[in-house]
């Protein structure tokens, strides 16, 4: 039965919603000073908040229940998705995230309104605002033939055209078609909340901004802001580290970062945050820096959803991971995008002249000539990044014109964005370790020199020990090492200074250590990664090429070790996770009805043949690989593969080992197709008596004997009918397998059901039994052995990256709790 | 001048180069003709080229390759002037290349032979073909 009044209830909390922020924008942009008004758009917000998570509830629900006449839970979840992954599903879609960005938008929306008197109704209007163009975006209706938004709550019917639905249109299928296995992995259960978060919580600095200009408030819009800027580059900076990490453990390009559109396009805004941030403490601290922060702050927002744009309206096509399938909202996010754009330069242009610039020279002796030239450097490495990514908008703007662009992103990507943000990443570091020194006010040269000597000796003298131990030879990489643990170290002569006096200010040598122990991560993981299945020995060349190619890929033969490097690498078969006993040799198992669960077919470990053994994803197989290094120490990685039929998806994912100083990236690359059909060989015959031994497929076979059989496969046999099992021990590297081919004779027709051994490649038929002389002729064939194309990465001190990001966390947590206990104090002065 | 003034000078200093570089490195697409001639004429750069995988007239893919040892293949790719060429790829093949409907090749002509560094797959999206059965 087709649950009509759920999709109902959905569409109704959308248009509520909808309503109610237009509703909330009107009243909050007329109410200013006028309490009553404002009381009614605080009720309408209200409302407006209800009408979203009512939205969010309803499409959980849906999805929860599997009601699969529903568009979205038939293409994002399927019954068999754990509920965990339920929540990605939910997100998957874009309709999904948009709602997951409103969502965050309605609690930041009730927060301000709690915690903001004076500035409420200015940034309500402008946060009212931003909620009914995010409304539209999932409104789904059509006026005058022109589509607004995309609705979550579609039936299925209604979307896709099949011709069952013609003559049933009550039809509802069995199953969902899944979620993307990308997905499915705990990072993408918390890293888009996290991201969408940042993404919505950039609306507030913004909002602020853009009170302060319409309410003449040029320079007090900064103080409430300032916390909330902190906290959203926090958020992002989290967000944006988790889809990292994500990379990293799921995806397969070797690394966590790749310099993708999708990666770009947030990675942007966030640098403009930071800076943002910095140029608002400038101003506080002394006045200057206001059309800057201004600039930023509005800019900052722009970049969001000019990255909304790029990311969902197509324009990047294929060159992204993060491909959202285009729903034609394009045109709906070109004129949000557009609205944002010139509302904000007209209402600065408006009231330009009037922003107090300070008349103050800038000295070299102060901070904020520093923390200047750092926000300048984070806005050129924004900038340097956002150029080649907008490449395919410009070639779109040029079509649009009549022209032709054949331009494409540069080649090389990751050696194209990184050899130029290293360089300012140095300029960062030496920045973010001297700025710090100059407290509130202007030093002397001579003050300066002194504080600056000891830690310039001691990272000089940390850096060059490091280089020489580990042997770096690459000058950039010396200067980014020597200035990383420059700012290292003179942030720690702060930290311990501030240990001292006031800890509450410590926030910014925190986060700055935290960068800059990053930066060093970064500079060990990605550019001393060291590819151990490297192919040295030139043999494996496929001759036709016309260079010599790095083949940066090992082929390994099941159970046929190959050293590489420091390694020696063994490739064991497949296994399936099991609940009950961990992995288990893929051919040990034998399917059932239900895809999930097994049946053990041969007894192993605490496993008993006939136990019924459940998967943990039915979809996923493993590769069990041993490393054993050249001092004796062994480790096993499974990385896996996960085959969705339903999506005809393959998708492989790595395995990690991790120690303090290296991880051990391991990924499979291919492995032979479950589906094509095996090849083999001529079969061999011999003739071997019990107790004889013989070669199978070059290993040694023991016919143990025979064993008469009463039943075949559950079946009893009848009066006058013959069956015995051969009993074949076969000696492979690891373990003993057996073989136990069977030989029927029925009437006058003899049968034979052969046995075959998937690890060895071989397969034994009894083809023929000879009474008299007790000796047996056997059949034997073999095949080419299971194999993987898999590649090894050592990534060395990626800990440091790691451990860098959490002092990152907790050093802008300080500094929020610093600048919002100042707003408090204020606000409670009532001098907002 | 002001010292504001002299660090904003730097900073559309940087930004300048940094949109030149941009142009300096930036990619093209182009046709293996193009391409060809470009390599012809001494430059190394790296270009992109769209196509399709060769078909014969039962639809079916040809003149995929693989070495023998798995870990390197060629294919010929058909560029949009339906112009011919065997392309190299030091990797493995990648996951549903055969059932691509579109190649991107990234990489270069060198002794007259294309190989390709990166390739980029447009399949046939799930919400295309799909249609629902009882």
């Amino acid at each position: 039965m087709v649950h009509y009044f759920i999709g109902n209830l959905g569409h109704f909390f959308v248009i509520l919603s909808f309503v109610a922020s237009l509703v909330a924008f009107i009243a909050y942009w007329r109410g200013g000073k006028d309490a009553s008004w404002v009381r009614f758009a605080n009720v309408t917000f209200v409302v407006h908040t209800v009408a979203v998570i009512g939205i969010v509830a309803t499409l959980y629900f849906i999805i929860r229940n599997h009601y699969f006449e529903y568009h979205y839970a038939w293409s994002h979840s399927s019954k068999l998705l754990p509920w965990y992954y339920q929540i990605s599903a939910f997100w998957e879609g874009q309709e999904g995230s948009f709602l997951l960005w409103m969502f965050w938008n309605v609690l930041i929306g009730v927060v301000l309104i709690r915690t903001n008197r004076d500035w409420r109704p200015s940034i309500m209007a402008v946060l009212s605002l931003t909620q009914l163009f995010l409304t539209s975006m999932i409104l789904g209706v059509v006026i005058f033939g022109l589509k607004i938004g995309s609705s979550p709550f579609m039936l299925l019917r209604d979307v896709i055209d099949a011709p069952i639905f013609r003559t049933s249109p009550e039809f509802i299928p069995e199953d969902g078609s899944g979620l993307n296995p990308l997905l499915q992995n705990y990072w993408m259960v918390i890293h888009p909340p996290t991201l969408f978060l940042g993404f919505a919580t950039t609306v507030v600095p913004f909002a602020f901004a853009i009170a302060g200009l319409l309410r003449g408030k040029l320079k007090e819009w900064i103080r409430p802001a300032l916390p909330w800027a902190q906290f959203s580059a926090l958020i992002l900076g989290v967000g944006i580290l988790m889809g990292a990490y994500w990379a990293y453990e799921t995806l397969n390009f070797g690394g966590y970062w790749n310099w993708d559109p999708v990666e770009n396009a947030i990675y942007v805004p966030w640098l403009v945050m930071v800076a943002a941030m910095h140029t608002m403490i400038v101003h506080k601290n002394n006045g200057s820096a206001l059309k800057l922060s201004l600039i930023l702050v509005i800019s900052t927002f722009l970049l969001i959803l000019y990255s909304t744009f790029l990311t969902r309206s197509g324009v990047l096509g294929e060159s992204s991971v993060h491909s959202f399938t285009d729903l034609g909202l394009s045109g709906q996010l070109l004129i949000y995008l557009m609205v944002f754009v010139i509302g904000s330069i007209f209402l600065m242009a408006r009231v330009w002249k009037k922003i107090p610039t300070s008349a103050d020279e800038v000295s070299p002796y102060t901070r904020e000539f520093w923390i200047f030239l750092g926000a300048a450097t984070l806005c050129l490495m924004a900038f340097q990044v956002i150029l080649p990514t907008s490449i395919p908008v410009w070639n779109r703007i040029v079509e649009f014109f009549g022209g032709t662009s054949n331009m494409a992103p540069p080649g090389d990507q990751v050696n194209f964005y990184s050899k130029i943000q290293l360089y300012m990443a140095v300029v960062l570091a030496i920045l973010s370790g001297t700025g710090q020194f100059f407290w509130w006010q202007k030093i002397s040269p001579k003050e300066l020199r002194s504080k600056l000597t000891a830690p310039i000796t001691f990272s000089l003298v940390i850096s060059a020990i490091i280089f020489v131990t580990w042997g770096m030879y690459k000058w950039q990489y010396i200067l980014l090492l020597t200035a990383s643990v420059y700012s290292v170290v003179s942030n720690v002569f702060i930290l311990l200074s501030l240990a001292k006096s006031n800890l509450r200010l410590s926030g910014g040598a925190i986060a700055h250590i935290g960068i800059a122990m990053m930066l060093i991560g970064i500079l060990f993981s990605s550019g001393y990664s060291k590819i151990l299945s490297v192919n040295y020995t030139g043999i494996a060349w496929n001759h036709e090429f016309p260079d010599e190619v790095n083949q940066n890929n090992l082929l390994l033969f099941q159970n046929e070790p190959r050293q590489m490097g420091d390694y020696s690498m063994v490739y064991r078969g497949m296994r399936k996770l099991t609940k009950e006993a961990g992995f288990v040799d893929a051919n040990d198992l034998a399917p059932t009805v239900l895809p999930n669960e097994m049946i053990v077919q041969r007894a192993s470990g605490s496993l008993n043949q006939g136990d019924t053994v459940r998967l943990i994803n039915a979809e996923n197989s493993y590769f069990e690989v041993h490393y054993t290094s050249e001092n004796g120490k062994t480790f096993t990685l499974y990385p896996r593969v996960q085959i969705n039929d339903e999506m005809d998806m393959i998708v492989y994912s790595p395995d990690i080992q991790r120690y303090w100083h290296s991880d051990i990236y391991t990924h499979v690359r291919t492995f032979p197709d479950p589906e094509a059909e095996t090849t083999w060989s001529e079969m061999d015959t011999v003739s071997v008596a019990e107790g004889e031994s013989f070669f199978v497929n070059d290993y040694v076979a023991h016919f143990r004997g025979i064993e008469p059989l009463t039943e075949l496969s559950g079946v009893k046999l009848e009066e006058g009918d013959f069956a015995l099992k051969a009993i074949i021990d076969i000696e492979g590297e690891y373990r003993t397998y057996r073989a136990e081919p069977i030989f029927i004779i029925q009437g006058l027709q003899a049968g034979r059901v052969m046995d075959q051994v998937n690890d060895l490649a071989a397969q034994i038929t009894i083809l023929s039994i000879d009474p008299e002389q007790r000796r047996f002729i056997f059949g034997v064939r073999g095949t080419q052995k299971d194999w993987i194309i898999m590649e090894a990465v050592q990534m060395p001190l990626i800990n440091i990256l790691w451990i860098g990001t959490f002092l990152l966390v907790i050093g802008l947590s300080v500094a929020i709790s610093r600048r919002y206990r100042e707003f408090k104090l204020m606000r409670d002065k009532a001098m907002e | 001048m002001k010292t504001t003034h002299i660090i904003g000078i730097l900073v559309i200093a940087v930004a300048i180069v940094l949109i030149i570089t941009t142009a300096g490195d930036a990619s093209q697409y182009l046709t293996f003709t193009q391409a060809k001639n470009q390599a012809a004429a001494g430059s190394k750069a790296e270009v992109h080229v769209v196509g399709q995988l060769k078909k014969n007239a039962m639809g079916e893919v040809v003149g995929v390759v693989p070495s023998p040892d798995m870990l390197s293949f060629k294919f010929v790719m058909v560029d949009e002037d339906g112009k011919e060429e065997v392309v190299y790829h030091a990797n493995p093949m990648p996951t549903d290349f055969m059932k691509s409907e579109q190649v991107v090749i990234i990489g270069g002509f060198k002794n007259d032979k294309f190989v390709a560094d990166k390739i980029l797959l447009k399949c046939p999206s799930k919400y295309q073909e799909e249609t629902i059965e009882a």
